[in-house]
């Protein structure tokens, strides 16, 4: 395998209904570089002209832009337009990784041992955060999977397939506002409900799990063409194997993400990395629209015949 | 003779802070002792009634949650002080400043290089796992490295007379201000036994406070401005955060008055934005900041975070404190405490399990019966539970509650708390005590308060100190060991130089309800009138091709009072439900009863500012629709009853309201709404066919309260000429048009100028326009086309009005105007 590149287009458009005075918005829509990911190009657009913009990096390490808005405005578009190239992980042998309770006792505390800086790093991802709880219920799902002395990556791999297998996906059955305990009596989710599940029972057993959110390459309808906006925003999960470092599983997929999975950012979950979180004054509702593209590079040129989008540099 | 003493039998079993182990007064009391012998149960009674006035006249209250009802609640001070002796008092204020200092370097390490963590010193699940600690906070290095600036922390005595620290407060510490309260009323209660005995004041305490804030806020050489941060007056402590507002001098604001620009923390004043350098919040970690913290948040300020960041504001206490709440700390702290400061705390913690470690929880789950159990993070709202009084299946259920969760538990050792007499209607009675002591912040370490909140327990035999579920508190009284001096910082008496004018600096949010108040108030008025004609009409039962009422409920229509557009085909009865929806349904918008509703919101809002007689007008009023009216009669007795209460108010503004910056906007708010509507009314007439015009004029006249002067001017049935000439161009008449742009053309004009903005010259335009119209027009047969143009100008009128409206609103609410100025 080789190295692909991918064009990414995410609009995010916000209409009120009454002018907004002033906003404030949080934008993470910057692709994160990573050994296996380079970004190629990337820009934020937003119109109308922010009064004020600044970069940032967030405790998680995820770049951030924060803009401020002070002349009214009745809409707010902000497009992330990026070309992304992915190149192969190392080959993944799940058998390979050390006994699941290893991986949980080398986390664990224990009252004056030392901690290596990658181990205090990963500790971050072991508890509870907004979207993630940690209890007996999710505990014994995962313990029914991660029977003694399973190598860890095959425990998770594992949980992965079980919850593909026992998950509906159904973007009826949740909204941002469903608690993970819900999503995990009905049985039905999205992939960010489902990443939450299978972070949930990790940590519940003691181990360490973030969360990732990125884009993922669809395939079209057989004979249809790949459509703009057609695509949405991804999320997996990411687990902590020392000595390995940080290994994806995407259970939406029930795969170990490669070549069509693009890391946005991550955090202990969703609430950490939402693309865009913001508050306005004003009065009145709003509406949202929000549209993905991901084009493999051969299919760029096809997709964008009227030039809308920029070509590789 | 016998004593007041002989009444007073304490439990043995437990440290009484009066008697000693042979039931003789401890030396340190003797003095207050023999005063109190002095006085006798009448002088005590006495005493205690002095008390209860003090509190109930200076309105120092707060909300008690008891049986799911939440109500102010007077405070209550037992008017007996603790008193420490001088000896005791230097141990206890060096070991809360050490312990202090401990928890300062904590936060320290947590946000910063986590050492602590590192090294195994503290599990991070009681980091990361807090909900307490704050992401967005880490890395994060507050003005001088300080993120506790103020501290408290709850003390216990145990039967032998030593301390223990059971509680710490690390992230807006409350009872500083009610101690300052009890003292203030206690001194004046006891003066003779307050010098005698020497007793430490707290104003200096005070003065190092606001001597650090000025000192940590980056202020660029400005004078600091600092602010306090409340929730606002739903709070359980608002009299407090009031209180101390006033004896600090620090603004009390909510988070709406504030606005981040640039990065740097504004307050919106109707004078402009003002830099704010500090703020003191009283605001959960959790609620300060809706961008980065709990989206949900209602009182926070947006982009507070990114002003900390940029190192532009001093938060006090640093965001992310709030972690150390929590007495799972406990156990770690002796080893975080030697590694941070190479020190040995000289006051432990009460001995206690975090059940997260699995032998701890083994530990508490085998001696249940000496432990209590507290939550061990401090957003769980779980009273504490005394092991020992767990039985049957409450206890199986709290030991299958700390198997299933046990991070989020910690045990502590029971301690039979000490006790203290207390004075009350059986006398002198011992009661369980407490101490919540405070320190704040300087830079030569922590200063602790030479006082505390005496917190005791509600009934002889209850061993829960809290002030939410009903508790009352002592004053403490640290004897010195010398003479002392006192000063205030509350002034004993005023002087010249403190007289207050009509106060400049009006919060923006002020402004900006009572312009909404006068716009209300003008609406219901205006509204009720409207409704009074209809429904006078459908009450005569008037209803054949003469009548107006169809004309009536289309202009209600138009004006949004009616819901739907009338139906011609419509029943008697169905139209009757229409207009009383529209008289007595809050959940219409543009009923009387919304508009009350509003009017109320508004004005509660601002209700410092109102005499008692103006708030009872507004209360009158939203109570007239509490109940559904079933008939026209009673609607319009609603309505006449909401149509006098609307013009006392307006009264109650012209003469009962200081004239101060904000008054200015309820005047304006009033014009503005009466031209509006006006306008609007007269162009909806002037838009009706011949016919209904003609039939319409009688009512208009009604409806803008020109009726009799018209009668007296012209004795004859109504014509346009003259109708029109009298509500628009007629600039003596107050209900007329012109005479409204006139007016408020002159407000306009005082408050740009006293305010320092430009002015708006909106109105200068409509002016012209009017008087470049030839009323001549309306002589000629057909006067269609005059009353065409007419109406077009009026609604330009009214567009601009509202336009106005909004111009304002930006320029001194919001500052979100082009124009928007700092100073």
């Amino acid at each position: 395998m080789s190295a692909v590149r991918y064009h990414l287009l995410h609009d995010t458009l916000y209409r009120y209904t009454y002018p907004v005075s002033e906003s404030r918005q949080m934008i993470r829509l910057t692709p994160r570089l990573l050994e296996h990911q380079r970004s190629l190009s990337h820009r934020l657009q937003i119109e109308p002209a922010p009064s004020r913009s600044e970069n940032w990096i967030d405790s998680f390490g995820n770049p951030v832009r924060t803009i401020d808005l002070e002349a009214s405005h009745e809409h707010l578009l902000i497009r992330a337009e990026s070309w992304i190239e992915l190149n192969p992980r190392p080959p993944l042998d799940v058998a390979q990784s050390p006994a699941w309770e290893r991986v949980r006792d080398t986390l664990a505390y224990r009252a004056g041992r030392a901690l290596a800086p990658e181990l205090l790093a990963a500790s971050a991802f072991c508890f509870e955060s907004p979207n993630v709880r940690l209890k007996r219920e999710f505990a014994a799902y995962a313990l029914e999977v991660f029977t003694p002395g399973l190598p860890f990556l095959a425990g998770v791999q594992a949980l992965m397939a079980r919850i593909h297998r026992e998950f509906t996906f159904d973007p009826k059955a949740t909204d941002v506002a469903t608690p993970v305990t819900r999503v995990f009596e009905q049985r039905r989710g999205v992939c960010q409900d489902l990443s939450h599940v299978m972070i949930s029972c990790l940590r519940s057993i003691g181990l360490a799990a973030r969360y990732v959110s990125g884009y993922l390459l669809t395939v079209p309808p057989p004979g249809k063409p790949r459509l703009i906006g057609a695509d949405a925003t991804h999320a997996w999960v990411s687990v902590f194997c020392p000595g390995l470092g940080w290994v994806d599983f995407d259970p939406t997929n029930n795969t170990t993400p490669a070549l069509e999975h693009i890391t946005v950012g991550w955090g202990r979950d969703f609430a950490d990395v939402s693309p865009v979180r913001g508050v306005i004054l004003g009065a009145g509702s709003h509406t949202l629209k929000i549209s993905v593209t991901v084009v493999p590079e051969s299919e760029f040129s096809l997709v964008y015949e009227n030039g809308r989008a920029q070509p590789a540099a | 003779m016998p004593t007041l003493l002989d009444t007073y039998a304490p439990p043995a079993d437990r440290y009484d802070e009066l008697l000693d182990a042979h039931g003789k007064p401890r030396a340190h009391w003797r003095p207050l002792v023999a005063r109190l012998d002095g006085l006798g149960v009448d002088g005590l009674d006495a005493r205690a009634q002095l008390v209860a006035d003090s509190i109930l006249s200076d309105g120092i209250s707060y909300n008690v949650h008891a049986e799911g009802q939440e109500a102010r609640h007077p405070w209550e001070l037992d008017p007996l002080p603790l008193v420490i002796a001088p000896e005791e008092w230097h141990y206890l204020s060096e070991a809360v400043a050490q312990r202090a200092g401990v928890l300062n370097a904590t936060l320290a390490d947590l946000y910063g290089p986590q050492h602590l963590l590192a090294e195994g010193l503290l599990p991070p699940a009681l980091a990361f796992g807090q909900p307490g600690y704050k992401w967005p906070c880490v890395g994060i290095r507050p003005p001088g490295g300080i993120f506790l600036n103020t501290y408290a922390v709850d003390l216990a005595r145990g039967p032998d007379g030593k301390w223990w620290v059971i509680a710490d407060h690390t992230r807006s510490p409350a009872g500083a201000g009610y101690s300052l309260q009890n003292r203030i009323i206690l001194a004046k209660t006891f003066p003779d036994a307050f010098r005698q005995l020497q007793v430490h004041p707290l104003s200096g305490f005070f003065r190092t406070l606001l001597d650090g804030f000025a000192r940590l806020a980056p202020s660029e050489g400005e004078p600091p401005l600092v602010v306090l941060l409340t929730p606002g007056p739903g709070d359980d402590s608002y009299f407090e955060h009031a209180f101390l507002a006033r004896y600090l001098g620090y603004p009390l604001v909510e988070g709406r008055d504030l606005t981040v620009r640039d990065n740097t923390v504004y307050l919106k004043t109707l004078r402009g934005l003002r830099r704010v350098h500090g703020i003191l919040r009283r605001l959960d970690d959790d609620l300060c900041d809706p961008l980065e913290l709990r989206a949900d948040s209602a009182v926070g300020v947006p982009g507070l975070l990114a002003a900390v960041r940029a190192g532009r504001v001093l938060v006090s206490n640093a965001l992310g404190s709030g972690v150390l709440e929590t007495g799972a700390l406990f156990g770690f702290l002796p080893g975080i405490a030697e590694r941070l400061t190479g020190e040995a705390l000289s006051m432990p913690s009460v001995a206690s399990w975090w059940c997260g470690e699995a032998a701890a929880l083994d530990h508490v789950i085998a001696h249940l019966d000496d432990l209590v159990i507290k939550p061990a993070f401090s957003d769980m709202s779980l009273p504490a539970v005394f092991g020992h009084t767990l039985e049957g299946a409450e206890r199986e259920d709290m030991i299958a509650r700390l198997r299933a969760q046990p991070h989020a538990y910690v045990a502590q050792e029971w301690i039979r708390m000490a006790q203290a007499p207390t004075w009350g209607p059986a006398g002198l009675q011992a009661r369980t005590v407490g101490l919540r002591l405070f320190a704040c912040a300087t830079p030569e370490g922590y200063a602790v308060m030479p006082g505390a909140l005496g917190r005791v327990a509600a009934s002889p035999h209850q061993e829960i100190l809290s002030m939410p579920r009903g508790g009352v508190s002592k004053d403490v009284w640290v004897r010195a060991a010398g003479p002392v001096r006192r000063v205030s910082l509350l002034k004993r008496r005023l002087g010249v130089i403190d007289l207050v004018c009509g106060g400049s600096d009006v919060p923006s949010r002020v402004g900006d309800n009572l312009f909404w108040m006068g716009r209300y108030t003008e609406r219901s008025e205006a509204t009720a009138r409207l409704l009074r004609a209809t429904l006078s009409r459908l009450s005569t039962g008037e209803d054949d091709d003469e009548s107006s009422l169809p004309d009536l409920l289309a202009a209600c229509h138009h004006m949004d009072i009616l819901a739907a557009a009338p139906d011609p085909a419509a029943s008697a009865d169905e139209r009757e439900k229409e207009v009383l929806a529209a008289v007595c349904d809050p959940t219409q918008p543009g009923s009387l009863a919304s508009m009350s509703r509003q009017l109320s919101y508004s004005a509660g809002q601002v209700r410092e500012r109102m005499s008692s007689d103006n708030w009872h007008a507004l209360n009158r009023m939203a109570r007239l629709f509490d109940r559904p009216l079933l008939s026209v009669g009673q609607a319009l007795a609603a309505v006449d009853r909401a149509m006098l209460d609307s013009i006392s108010l307006a009264g109650f503004a012209l003469d009962d309201m200081t004239r101060d910056e904000g008054w200015r906007f309820l005047i304006l708010g009033r014009r503005i709404e009466r031209l509006h509507r006006l306008a609007a009314l007269i162009e909806v007439v002037l838009r009706f066919g011949d016919a209904a015009r003609e039939r319409s004029l009688e009512w208009l006249l009604e409806a803008t309260n020109a009726i009799v002067t018209y009668r007296a001017r012209y004795r004859r049935v109504p014509e346009v000429l003259p109708v029109i000439h009298l509500l628009v161009f007629d600039d003596s008449n107050p209900h007329a048009v012109i005479f409204q742009i006139n007016e408020l053309d002159t407000e306009l004009d005082s408050v740009a100028r006293d305010l320092g903005h430009p002015r708006t010259d909106a109105l200068h335009a409509m002016r012209e326009a009017l008087h470049r119209f030839d009323l001549t027009r309306f002589e000629a047969d057909d006067n269609r086309l005059a009353c065409r143009a007419l109406a077009e100008q009026l609604e330009r009128i009214a567009d601009d009005t509202s336009a106005l409206s909004e111009t304002l609103h930006k320029r001194y609410f919001t500052h979100t105007a082009p124009d928007a100025r700092t100073h």
